[in-house]
C-alpha cells in the first residue's frame, strides 16, 4: 500500500459546515446590503494558506480541498528550520474557513430612493447568510537522510528530516511509501542546498478514530526565520494544469505584497445587474480567470486588505481574539472569544493586526520560483467588492421622476459594458438576461 | 570606453536629458497603463523637494550656476523606488538625497549616490517606508532595459560601463547560484525582472559623480556591490538589498580612487570644475 503524496499544500480539509453569520458591519458607514460572496471553494485545486507573521516570527497554517482517502493522504513541506513538537499544531478547519468568509469579495446592493422625495436615509445593515513519538530518531546512513524528530500531532504522524543529498531523500520517501512525483528530485536538491529541513506527515488513522474526526485538520507550523514565503515548487512538480492558492497573511503593521511577483488589486467597486446576485460565483470565477490572463498568469491578486479590527461591509462576523491567536497572530495579547478589536485608534497601543488576501493561480512555467513575501507599512483598506442598484420602483410622477427613468436605460447598458469587460461573458446573453429581470437596455 | 573618450557634452548631448525622459516615461507609464505603485502627489512632493535642496543648497555653496537635472533624475528615482506612509517622509527623501551631496564631498566628488543614501537613510530610521519591489511585467521591464541600454549605447552616459560591469556580475551570480542548486533556468530569469533592480543599474550605482574614476577601480566596485548584495539576499534574507550593498561600500571608492587613480568625472567637462554639481 503506498501513500499519496499530495504535494505540501494539500492539507486535507473536509468539506466544512458553512454557517450562518450576522453581518454586522457599522450602520452609519455602510448602507448596502451584503449578498453575496465568492468564497474559496469556488475554484478547484485551491489550496489555502494562513501565514502569521511577526518579526520572524511566521506560522503557517495550511489546508486544502483533499477529499480523498485519508489514509493516501500525506505532505512534505520545506520548512526554514528544525522544527521542535512545540511549534506544530492542528487548527479548526472551521477558523480558516471563517477567514475566508470574512475576506472574501462580496456583492452589496443598494436601492435608489424615490426620484420625488429624495431623502437622506441610512438603512439598517441586515442580518446576511453566509455561508508522540512514532519511530526513534535515528540517523538513516544509508539515505543519507536524518530523521531529526517524530511527533504525534493529533489525527498526524509528524517527521522532520533533514538531508544531504536529494536522491537520498526521494529514495527515502519512496521506500517509506511517499509517493514522490517524477521531477521532485531537482526541487528537493535545491531546498536542500538552501538548508531547508523537511516538515513530513501522513494520517495515523488509529489515532484519527480515537479522536472521532471524520475530517483532516489544518496543520500549522511555526518558527522564526527572516525567509518569508510560500513554497510552490513541489506543488507545480506534475501538476496537472494551473491550481489555485488563497493566501491569508495575518500581521502588524501592514499590507502584504509579493517582492518577486507582480502584486495586483483584482478590479473593484463596479455597478453590475441585478442578475449577477444569483450567479455571484460563476461572475467572480470569471472575471479571476480575465484579471489572471489579462496579466498573463504571472501576477498575485489582492482581494482584501484591511485593518482586522474593523470591516465596511462586513462580509462575516469579525473573527475573535482565540481565533487569531489560533491561526498563529499571537502578538494581539488576548486569547478570549471576544471580536478582536484593535488599539490603534484609541491610542493604547498594543494590539494590530491586519489581514491581506492574496489570491495566485500557478503553474511551474508562469511561477518558476517560489513566492517571496514582505510586509509593507501601507494600511491602506482594499476589497473586491461589486455593486448592484436597484432602481426605484414606486409610482412616482414628477419631473424628477421622469427624468430619473429616462436615465436608467443608458444606466442599464454601463452595467452591461461593465459585466462584458469584467467576466467576457456574451453581450447579448447579458442584455437578454438583463431585460428579464427588470433593466431594459432599449 | 564612452566614459574615457573625447567625446565630450558639445558633441553628445548631455545623458542626463536622455535619462529623465526614461524615467518620465516610466512614471508616466506607471499612472495611465501599469501600476507599480507610485502616486501622483508623493512623486510630486519627492521631485519638488529634490529640486527645491538643489536650489538652496546651490545658493548656500555660492555655485555659478544652478543645474537642475541631477536632482530631478534623484526625485524621479525616489518616485519609482519609494514606498512611504506618509507625505512627509518622501520630503525627506528628497531633501537628505540632495543635501548629501554638498554634505557628504571629498576630493571633489560626492561619497553616496544621493537616492541610494536617502533610500537606505529612510529604511533604517523610519518605521513607515518600504522600497517598491519593481515588479514592472515582462513588457515593461524589457522595454526600460532596452531604453537603457541605449541610452548608454549612443555614448552620451560618460563612465557607463559600470553599469554593465555591474549587471554581469549579478547575472553571473545569479546563474552561478542556479547552478548551484540545480534550478532551471527559469528561476535567475525571473529573478533578473525587477525594475528596482534596472533603475539601481542604470541610475544608481552607474552615477559617475559617485564612481570609481578608474575603469579596473569600477568593475572592482561594481563586483563588489554585486557580491555583497547577492550575500545580504540570500544567505541574510534581506530585501533591499541592493542599496545597502552600495551604500556599505561606497566610501571604498575614496580609497580604489587612490590605488587607480585617473582622471576625475564632471557633467561640464571640459567646463572647469565645480560648475555643477
Amino acid at each position: 500500500m503506498r501513500y499519496g503524496v499530495v504535494h505540501w499544500l494539500k492539507t486535507g480539509v473536509a468539506a466544512a459546515a458553512i454557517l450562518a453569520h450576522l453581518a454586522t458591519g457599522p450602520a452609519s458607514a455602510f448602507c448596502g446590503f451584503y449578498v453575496a460572496q465568492a468564497d474559496s471553494k469556488l475554484f478547484n485545486t485551491s489550496s489555502k494558506v494562513v501565514l502569521a507573521r511577526d518579526g520572524d516570527q511566521t506560522a503557517i497554517t495550511m489546508a486544502s480541498d483533499f477529499e480523498g482517502d485519508a489514509k493516501e493522504f500525506a505532505v512534505v513541506v520545506p520548512v526554514p528550520t528544525f522544527i521542535e513538537r512545540k511549534q506544530i499544531g492542528v487548527v479548526d478547519p472551521k477558523t480558516i474557513d471563517h477567514l475566508d468568509h470574512y475576506t472574501a469579495p462580496r456583492l452589496v446592493e443598494y436601492h435608489d430612493e424615490d426620484p420625488c422625495h429624495p431623502v437622506m436615509m441610512m438603512l439598517a445593515t441586515p442580518a446576511a447568510a453566509m455561508p508522540s513519538p512514532v519511530h526513534d530518531v535515528a540517523v538513516v546512513k544509508r539515505y543519507g537522510v536524518t530523521i531529526e524528530a517524530s511527533y504525534d500531532v493529533g489525527e498526524y504522524d509528524v517527521l522532520i528530516l533533514s538531508a544531504n543529498q536529494s536522491n537520498g531523500l526521494v529514495n527515502w520517501l519512496t521506500d517509506n511509501k511517499y509517493r514522490i512525483p517524477q521531477g521532485a528530485e531537482d526541487v528537493l536538491g535545491s531546498y536542500i542546498k538552501q538548508n531547508m529541513h523537511f516538515f513530513v506527515a501522513k494520517v495515523n488513522l488509529e489515532r484519527m478514530k480515537g479522536l472521532g474526526n471524520n475530517y483532516l485538520r489544518p496543520l500549522q507550523v511555526r518558527y522564526q526565520s527572516p525567509k518569508f514565503m510560500v513554497p510552490l515548487r513541489l506543488g507545480t512538480v506534475n501538476a496537472r494544469g494551473p491550481q489555485d492558492l488563497i493566501v491569508y497573511a495575518l500581521t502588524r503593521e501592514g499590507r502584504v505584497e509579493s517582492t518577486n511577483y507582480r502584486t495586483v488589486k483584482i478590479p473593484s467597486g463596479m455597478d453590475i445587474p441585478l442578475y449577477v446576485k444569483d450567479e455571484f460565483g460563476p461572475f467572480y470565477k470569471a472575471l479571476f480567470e480575465r484579471a489572471v490572463s489579462r496579466e498573463n498568469m504571472r501576477a498575485v491578486f489582492v482581494e482584501y486588505a484591511w485593518d482586522l479590527g474593523w470591516c465596511d461591509p462586513c462580509a462575516a462576523e469579525p473573527l475573535s481574539n482565540k481565533e487569531l491567536v489560533e491561526l498563529g497572530a499571537r502578538w494581539i495579547g488576548s486569547a478570549d472569544d471576544g471580536a478582536f478589536r484593535t488599539n490603534r485608534y484609541s491610542g493604547a497601543g498594543g494590539a494590530d493586526a491586519f489581514v491581506t488576501r492574496l489570491h495566485v493561480r500557478y503553474d511551474a512555467k508562469s511561477f518558476p520560483e517560489d513566492v517571496a513575501l514582505m510586509e509593507t507599512k501601507d494600511r491602506s483598506t482594499f476589497q473586491g467588492r461589486y455593486v448592484q442598484r436597484h432602481p426605484w420602483q414606486g409610482p412616482s410622477s414628477c419631473a424628477a421622476a421622469t427624468s430619473y427613468r429616462s436615465e436608467l436605460p443608458a444606466r442599464f447598458a454601463q452595467e452591461a459594458k461593465t459585466l462584458e469587460g469584467l467576466t467576457g461573458w456574451n453581450r447579448t446573453d447579458i442584455v437578454g438576461r438583463m431585460a428579464l429581470t427588470g433593466q431594459p437596455i432599449k | 570606453m564612452p566614459g574615457e573618450s573625447v567625446m565630450t557634452g558639445r558633441l553628445h548631448p548631455d545623458a542626463r536629458y536622455f535619462q529623465i525622459v526614461a524615467l518620465g516615461s516610466l512614471l508616466f507609464i506607471n499612472f495611465s497603463l501599469i501600476d507599480f505603485g507610485a502616486r501622483p502627489l508623493p512623486s510630486a512632493v519627492a521631485i519638488g523637494t529634490a529640486l527645491l535642496t538643489q536650489l538652496v543648497c546651490s545658493r548656500l555653496a555660492g555655485l555659478p550656476h544652478l543645474d537642475l537635472r541631477s536632482p530631478l533624475i534623484t526625485g524621479l528615482s525616489l518616485s519609482l523606488l519609494l514606498r512611504a506612509d506618509a507625505l512627509w517622509l518622501y520630503a525627506a527623501a528628497g531633501g537628505i538625497a540632495i543635501a548629501s551631496k554638498f554634505v557628504f564631498r571629498l576630493d571633489g566628488k560626492h561619497i553616496w549616490n544621493p537616492a541610494g543614501l536617502a533610500i537606505v537613510v529612510l529604511l533604517l530610521t523610519s518605521k513607515g517606508v518600504w522600497i517598491s519591489p519593481g515588479q514592472w511585467g515582462s513588457e515593461i521591464w524589457f522595454a526600460a532595459l532596452t531604453g537603457f541600454l541605449a541610452i548608454l549605447v549612443l555614448g552620451a552616459a560618460r563612465r557607463a560601463d559600470i553599469a554593465i560591469f555591474f549587471f554581469a556580475s549579478h547575472v553571473a551570480l545569479l546563474l552561478a547560484r542556479a547552478w548551484w542548486l540545480g534550478d532551471p533556468l527559469g528561476i535567475p530569469l525571473h529573478q533578473l525582472q525587477s525594475g528596482s533592480l534596472l533603475i539601481f543599474t542604470f541610475f544608481m550605482i552607474s552615477d559617475p559623480r559617485t564612481a570609481p574614476d578608474a575603469a579596473a577601480g569600477r568593475f572592482l566596485f561594481a563586483f563588489a556591490v554585486a557580491v555583497l548584495a547577492h550575500y545580504m539576499t540570500f544567505f541574510m534574507q534581506m530585501r533591499p538589498a541592493l542599496y545597502f550593498a552600495l551604500i556599505i561600500l561606497s566610501p571604498a571608492t575614496i580609497m580604489i580612487d587612490r590605488l587607480l587613480p585617473a582622471k576625475r568625472f564632471n557633467w561640464a567637462d571640459p567646463a572647469p570644475q565645480g560648475a555643477s554639481r
